[in-house]
Formats: structure tokens, C-alpha cells, sequence
């Protein structure tokens, strides 16, 4: 019963939240709602619509609660008002007893309005169903940090009134990336951890692709949602390949492709198709690269031509610093570790990747394979002082000792 | 409560990046929208000055501030509209927002209840 209501959950709240405008109000009567099942279902059975159910039930309390607090009904009666002059939402889900409201949802918690801690957290929080405790967790901080958080930031979405909507098609372009940035970060936050002893938080990335998912339901024809999908989908696939019995890091050429998903990998590579039916975007492209990765049977064995020219499409986009590293990365393994030294010593905005832990890693790798030893442990030294987690530090140090190892058969 | 704060100044004192005729359009927009509560552009400011009262009662009268930072606070106008993403839309349209001026959205704080 507990993933019906987790499920329910995120549908039940936009539900609430269109029809009384407030978030908080929203909340209560969704978990009043959830109680009272939790109570009466055992003994009545589980209704046949379950979603519909709890939204009467809620619906209800809320009333009930409105008729208590009058200054409050007065104050939400006004939004409600506005709420009911935008037009119903598109699409009911033919699957669900509910219709489906949580894509105004989705644009009210990545507001650009709202810091951008806060809109990952409101995301988890109200879209993903995590409790408050399970969203500070995701993010290693303390529960009582998380919940001032969200406190704040649903007191500016109330105050600031941040509407409820799903923008129009004129501002859609400028507001979906904030959106898909949202989902992005939890997912990248999941893959390689920013610190800890694990280097994958892998229900923060299973959070993530489900979030990508349903967004991808409510907006099927946007291509860069497929796009995202498919990204978050095609790296999610190496999972289990990523560490190995131990937990330590495993790169690429290390990994056991068997373990790969398969099943997952192949769904992401159907949505690049989408992804890439019209103009390119930068997650179509991303994902288009990583879906190549996943056809290849090993390293040398990868399309790095194409990879390349993906690189470039995306350079064109987006010209950061961390694309030109991983085009620079790309190059050297199509051409050769020296033209890929040279790229990334020359990469514009260098000074930006000082800090950043993979620049240390690549430049460290491609020392090594040039024979230049010395500058290789330096290098390796660096990344080891950058990494987050303790399975990229083991990796880092295993790659040291051998290029220490190395210098000395050199000098003996 | 949109607050605009210009951005460089031309020598003339007008902010770069705009003139005159923007800010009429800009002002005729909102009286025809009748989103407008109040406005008022500030004069320049050689004509501020600043009072202080300390614990003790005393007064305290200084010319200025005089724009240490570039940012100004030049004018405001109060508008009625029914939530945020409307007046982002107002603010981005306000001549002031451009030229590297900013506008600042700010809610009227509500004690109604």
C-alpha cells in the first residue's frame, strides 16, 4: 500500500494544489487523506479508484478546514479564482484515475524565482513523494537545513505568489531547461556522489529517472525532455558495471559491458531517435553520445569519430570548458594522447577546470600513456586531492603507485 | 513593487540603452493595462539626503548617498497583477531592465489578514 500512496502522492498534490492554490494546505490534507485510508482500507478494501478516492477525501478536509479559518479562505479564495480561469490541463492519462496535474507543478518548484538548492529539494520533495528526512538525506545535509529550506522557499512561492501553471508556448523555451536542469543535477548528484564513501547514490538517480519519465509523459513531443530521457537512461544502464566487488571505481575500458541494462540501454537509444528527429539540443546530443558508448563492444571498439563530431555539435551549443575536455578526451582516443594533451592545455576557460576533478583525471591519464611519468604523478597527485568519494580516491591511488612503479623499473 | 535601478548613466543623465520614448511606451502600457497603483521616477541623485535617528533621539542630517555602486534606485512603480510570472513579464518590458539596469520584483508585504 505504502508505493500506491508514493505513487498517488505527487498526482494527489498538483491535483490540490490547482484547486486551493497552496502548497501547504495541499500537503496536510494529502496526508490527512493518506491517514485516513491507511485506517479505512483495511477494513473497507482498497476503493477501485484509489487516486480519485484520496482526492475526495482530501478535497473534503480541505473544505473542512477552509470553513474553520475564514481570513485563510478569504486569502486563498482569490487564487483559487485565478486557478480557475487557466484552461483544465491537456492529456488525461489513460492509465490513471487522476487526471494529471503535475506539470505545473514541475514548472512552480524549478521556478527561476526560487534559489536553485531549493528547487531540487521542492522537486523531491512534492514530485518524487520523498518525505523531508529522506530529501536532507539525498542531499547529506541535516533534516532541520532541508526543512528551513523548503519552509523558505514555499513561503516565497505563497508571498512572491510563483503561479501554478505550465508556462505558455511562447516562454515554454525559456523555462523547460530549467526544468530538465532540476532533474539533471539530482541524477548527476546520484551518479558520481560530490563526496562520501559510495561513489553512487543510486536511489537519487532512480529518483531522477523517474522524474525524467513522467515528465516525459506529460510533454512527449518536447524533444530535449526525450533527450534527457534517454541521457539519464543510457548512463543509468552501466550501473552495476561502475564498481567493482569492492566499490571501487571502474572506468570505462574496466567495466564488464554483460552487466550492462541491456532492456535500459535500448530504450535510451530509441528516445536519442527522438531526441535528434529535429534541431539538435544539448541533452539530445549528450545522450546521442552516450548511447554510442553503449553499442560499442569495448573501448577501441567506440565510434570516437562520431563521438567527436557529436563533441563538436555540442561545443556549438554550449561552448563550456567541460565540453571541450570531453571532446579533448574524445579526440585523443580517435587520434592520439598527444592531440588530446594539446587540446586540453589549450582549452579556452582552462583555469575554470582547475578545481574540477575530471580535468585533473584526464590530464593524468594521457601523461601516463605519453610516458611522461613524472608530470603523470603529479597530475594523479591533484585528482586525488579533488575527489569526492572514496572509490574514485582508491582508483587514483592505485594509478598512482603504478606510475611511480613504472618510474622506478625506468631508473632500475 | 518593481524597483528600478539604472544601470550606467549617460553623460546627459539619462540611462544608456533607452530613452525617453521607451519609458513613455512603457508607461502608457501599464495605465492601459490598469495593472498601475503608483509610480514615481526619483530625481537625480545630487538632490538625496539621508536621515538617521540614533537610540538617544538625535537627528542625524547627511547629504548624499552619493552612487557608490552603480546601481541606483531611480524610480518604482506599484502594479496590480495576480502573480509572479506576471510581473517578471512587466519587468522585463520596463526600459529600465535594460542597458545594465535591473529591475527588482518585490511583493507589497500583505497585513490584510
Amino acid at each position: 500500500m505504502e508505493s500506491v500512496f508514493r505513487e498517488e502522492r505527487g498526482r494527489l498534490l498538483a491535483s490540490l494544489v490547482r484547486r486551493f492554490g497552496d502548497l501547504d494546505l495541499a500537503e496536510e490534507v494529502a496526508s490527512e487523506a493518506v491517514e485516513t485510508a491507511l485506517v479505512r482500507w483495511p477494513i473497507d478494501g482498497v476503493p477501485s479508484r484509489p487516486g480519485a478516492w484520496l482526492l475526495t477525501t482530501a478535497r473534503r478536509k480541505a473544505v473542512d478546514r477552509l470553513r474553520r479559518d475564514r481570513v485563510y479562505a478569504a486569502k486563498l479564495a482569490v487564487l483559487q479564482w485565478e486557478a480557475d480561469r487557466e484552461p483544465p490541463p491537456p492529456g488525461p492519462d489513460p492509465g490513471a484515475d487522476l487526471p494529471d496535474e503535475r506539470l505545473q507543478l514541475f514548472f512552480t518548484c524549478a521556478h527561476p524565482a526560487l534559489p536553485a538548492d531549493a528547487r531540487g529539494a521542492l522537486t523531491l520533495r512534492y514530485l518524487a513523494g520523498l518525505t523531508t528526512a529522506e530529501v536532507a538525506r539525498a542531499y547529506l545535509q541535516p533534516a532541520a537545513t532541508v526543512s528551513r529550506r523548503l519552509v523558505r522557499a514555499k513561503q516565497k512561492i505563497r508571498d512572491a505568489r510563483i503561479p501554478f501553471r505550465v508556462p505558455g508556448p511562447d516562454e515554454l523555451p525559456g523555462r523547460l531547461p530549467g526544468v530538465l536542469q532540476v532533474i539533471y543535477s539530482l541524477f548527476t548528484e546520484g551518479h558520481t556522489a560530490s563526496s562520501g564513501t559510495h561513489l553512487q547514490r543510486r536511489e537519487l538517480a532512480d529518483e531522477a529517472v523517474r522524474l525524467a519519465r513522467i515528465l516525459h509523459r506529460l510533454l512527449p513531443a518536447e524533444r530535449e525532455v526525450a533527450g534527457l530521457l534517454g541521457l539519464l537512461l543510457s548512463v543509468h544502464a552501466r550501473r552495476d558495471a561502475r564498481t567493482g566487488p569492492d566499490g571501487e571505481l571502474l572506468l570505462l575500458d574496466e567495466q564488464d559491458r554483460t552487466r550492462w541494462d541491456g532492456p535500459m540501454s535500448e530504450e535510451g537509444a530509441a528516445l536519442v531517435r527522438t531526441a535528434l528527429s529535429g534541431p539538435p539540443g544539448p541533452y539530445g546530443v549528450q545522450a546521442a553520445i552516450a548511447a554510442l558508448h553503449n553499442e560499442a563492444p569495448d573501448v577501441p571498439g567506440t565510434d570516437w569519430p562520431q563521438i567527436v563530431a557529436l563533441y563538436d555539435v555540442l561545443a556549438a551549443l554550449d561552448p563550456s570548458p567541460v565540453i571541450g575536455l570531453n571532446r579533448a578526451v574524445a579526440v585523443a582516443m580517435r587520434d592520439a594522447p598527444q592531440a588530446g594533451l594539446e587540446l586540453l592545455d589549450g582549452l579556452p576557460g582552462r583555469d575554470r577546470l582547475r578545481d574540477y576533478p575530471p580535468y585533473a583525471v584526464a590530464r593524468a591519464d594521457l601523461l601516463q600513456r605519453l610516458g611522461r611519468l613524472t608530470e603523470a604523478a603529479a597530475a594523479y597527485r591533484r585528482a586525488l586531492e579533488l575527489a569526492g568519494t572514496d572509490p574514485e580516491r582508491a582508483l587514483l591511488r592505485r594509478r598512482l603507485a603504478s606510475v611511480i612503479e613504472s618510474v622506478r623499473e625506468g631508473e632500475g | 513593487m518593481l524597483l528600478i535601478h539604472a544601470g550606467a548613466i549617460e553623460a546627459d543623465g539619462t540611462p544608456e540603452g533607452c530613452d525617453v520614448q521607451d519609458w513613455m511606451a512603457f508607461d502608457k502600457a501599464v495605465r492601459d493595462a490598469g495593472i498601475l497603483v503608483s509610480g514615481e521616477s526619483l530625481a537625480d541623485l545630487v538632490t538625496a539626503t539621508t536621515v538617521r535617528v540614533a537610540a538617544d533621539g538625535e537627528r542625524t542630517v547627511v547629504d548624499g548617498p552619493f552612487a557608490e555602486s552603480r546601481e541606483v534606485l531611480g524610480g518604482f512603480y506599484v502594479i496590480d497583477v495576480p502573480d509572479l510570472d506576471t510581473a517578471l513579464d512587466w519587468a522585463a518590458r520596463c526600459p529600465g531592465s535594460r542597458g545594465g539596469g535591473a529591475v527588482v520584483v518585490r511583493p507589497v508585504a500583505d497585513f490584510g489578514a
